[in-house]
């Protein structure tokens, strides 16, 4: 009896998370399909117009689109000189010594730090020096946020690519040591090119948190309707615009956002099957 | 027996894992250039850390401890930096260990691309070739040069490894359990291999069967709990161990 009843409550559990996922996805949808409908699905995605003017009303998803991809990639290419090294201080020159222990520690607390708190040093600390530097009047904008977003994804793909260069069989490393190799060789030759396609899929799901993430980028990308037109440039990602408006917003722009939204989510999920799906090839070499 | 200067000698070799257990305990031995010389004993008797003492593997690994000399030519390995030795000495290990991402003709010149070594396209072709062919894999793979050295069988790979060791023109080839990986006919094939190869380079091979050292070995280690108990002409110590010890290996009774 209580066999049935525990195999009944695992079944249920097994059920409602997939419908939860499922209900938010059709929630989206269908608030979506006024924006789309409107505007048409193509011409939304490629409009740069945000006009929410009573009568001249005028969406499109293009200018968060960029401004996602640029501060993702941004971020992307700022983290890697911090990454890699921790990776590699890890996963092969301090393999299982305590000082790896604690630098791996120390790594992955970063991964629990509040965004709002990554959000706050970015405005009070990087802004005013952005500003010093005269790198930009404002000191906010999508280099700014791109740098906080940066050491915010630092510990997704350190440890994991951690993992992967430990992965590289000894045997292997000896091989190379044993023709002559000098360490940073056997790195070059071996080790990154047998951890390679690991390290690549940590850095593709480290991309999908950049990609989501909403208050740090709100409180640090300018909030400008346009396409950042340089990297010091203002503008808006597609969390952030729907972080800045959702409160005020109505009818056909709330439907815009949500839109946004949608597209964020796709694109997020996409991202990240790619990335599970790299590792898992991966681990079976 | 000594009038030709060894290529490689022992004197008083220690070598620790831990400051209170040693794992080879005053080793001294020499050995003549362009003769195989097998290395038996037990599990665990520090054959294969004797081994890898001659090519300066323990240098990984900064817990292990080698003491005493190693003299290649005459001079001390000891003293000399890693990278000159292992050019010098190359290894093949227990598994075979082609280079994953490497096609069958860049793991033949991995020893050159490591060290940073450029060479015109065709010394790279006749390298290739003329290593393959002395391993007896060219006719199996020139096909397919392309192709990766994982797709080879294991006796293919390990040919493919001893390939590898050989382009450097080293002097002398360590065998760590070569064919322990190995099904019986890919092991008769290494062993005539290394037959012939003795002519090139001097071959030290560590192994646990006894009649793999007594087929292809000139010379014999006989090594128990980290001690060279015996050494000498293969064929005398199968014949007539002066030791008790190695009798009681040689016979089954221990091992």
């Amino acid at each position: 009896m209580s066999d049935k009843l525990y195999r009944v409550l695992l079944i249920v559990a097994a059920i409602i998370v997939p419908l939860v996922c499922g209900g938010i996805l059709y929630a989206l949808a269908t608030d979506a399909y006024e924006a789309f409908n409107h505007f048409g699905f193509f011409e939304f995605l490629t409009s740069t117009d945000w006009n929410y003017t009573e009568g001249e009303e005028h969406y499109g998803a293009l200018p968060f689109i960029t401004g996602t991809l640029m501060t993702s990639l941004l971020a992307l290419i700022f983290c890697i000189p911090f990454s890699l090294p921790v990776a590699l201080f890890v996963g092969e020159y301090f393999k299982d010594t305590k000082v790896a222990a604690i630098l791996s520690t120390v790594t992955d607390l970063l991964a629990g730090i509040p965004s709002i708190i990554f959000g706050l040093w970015g405005f009070y600390t990087l802004r005013p020096l952005v500003m010093a530097l005269n790198i930009s009047p404002q000191g906010s904008g999508v280099l700014t946020a791109s740098l906080v977003l940066a050491i915010m994804i630092v510990p997704y793909a350190a440890s994991l690519s951690a993992e992967f260069i430990k992965m590289v069989p000894n045997d292997l490393k000896e091989g190379a040591y044993s023709l002559g190799a000098t360490r940073a060789e056997v790195i070059r030759r071996v080790v990154f090119p047998v951890a390679g396609s690991g390290i690549f899929s940590s850095y593709v799901l480290a991309i999908g948190r950049a990609l989501g993430e909403t208050m740090t980028v709100t409180m640090l990308i300018g909030n400008t309707n346009n396409i950042p037109q340089s990297i010091t440039a203002t503008g808006n990602s597609m969390a952030s615009i729907i972080a800045n408006q959702f409160g005020e917003a109505g009818d056909l722009r709330l439907s815009s956002l949500i839109a946004i939204g949608l597209i964020l989510f796709l694109i997020t999920a996409i991202i990240n099957m790619i990335g599970k799906l790299m590792i898992k090839r991966a681990r079976i070499i | 027996m000594e009038t030709i200067k060894p290529i490689l000698e022992f004197n008083k070799t220690c070598v620790s894992y831990t400051k209170q257990t040693m794992a080879v305990k005053y080793v001294s031995a020499s050995i003549q250039r362009n003769t195989i010389t097998a290395i038996m004993g037990p599990s665990g008797c520090g054959k294969s850390t004797l081994l890898r003492a001659v090519n300066l593997m323990h240098n990984l690994y900064p817990n292990i401890h080698v003491e005493g000399e190693i003299l290649l030519n005459g001079d001390n390995i000891l003293s000399m930096e890693p990278i000159d030795v292992r050019r010098k000495v190359g290894m093949v290990f227990q598994r075979p260990t082609p280079f994953p991402t490497m096609s069958i003709y860049d793991n033949v010149l991995a020893g050159y691309t490591l060290n940073g070594i450029h060479l015109a396209k065709s010394d790279k072709d006749s390298i290739v070739e003329h290593c393959l062919k002395s391993v007896t894999l060219w006719d199996e793979v020139k096909d397919v040069l392309n192709k990766k050295g994982t797709f080879l069988s294991g006796g293919q790979q390990q040919r493919l490894c001893i390939a590898r060791a050989l382009a450097l023109k080293p002097e002398i080839l360590l065998m760590d359990e070569p064919t322990s990986a190995l099904d019986p006919i890919a092991t008769k094939y290494i062993e005539e291999l290394l037959l012939t190869l003795q002519k090139e380079v001097t071959i030290v091979i560590v192994t646990h069967n006894m009649g793999q050292a007594k087929r292809i070995s000139s010379h014999s280690m006989f090594m128990y709990l980290g001690e060279l108990v015996e050494y000498g002409n293969t064929d005398t110590m199968f014949s007539c161990p002066s030791d008790d010890r190695t009798k009681a290996y040689l016979t089954g009774k221990m091992g």
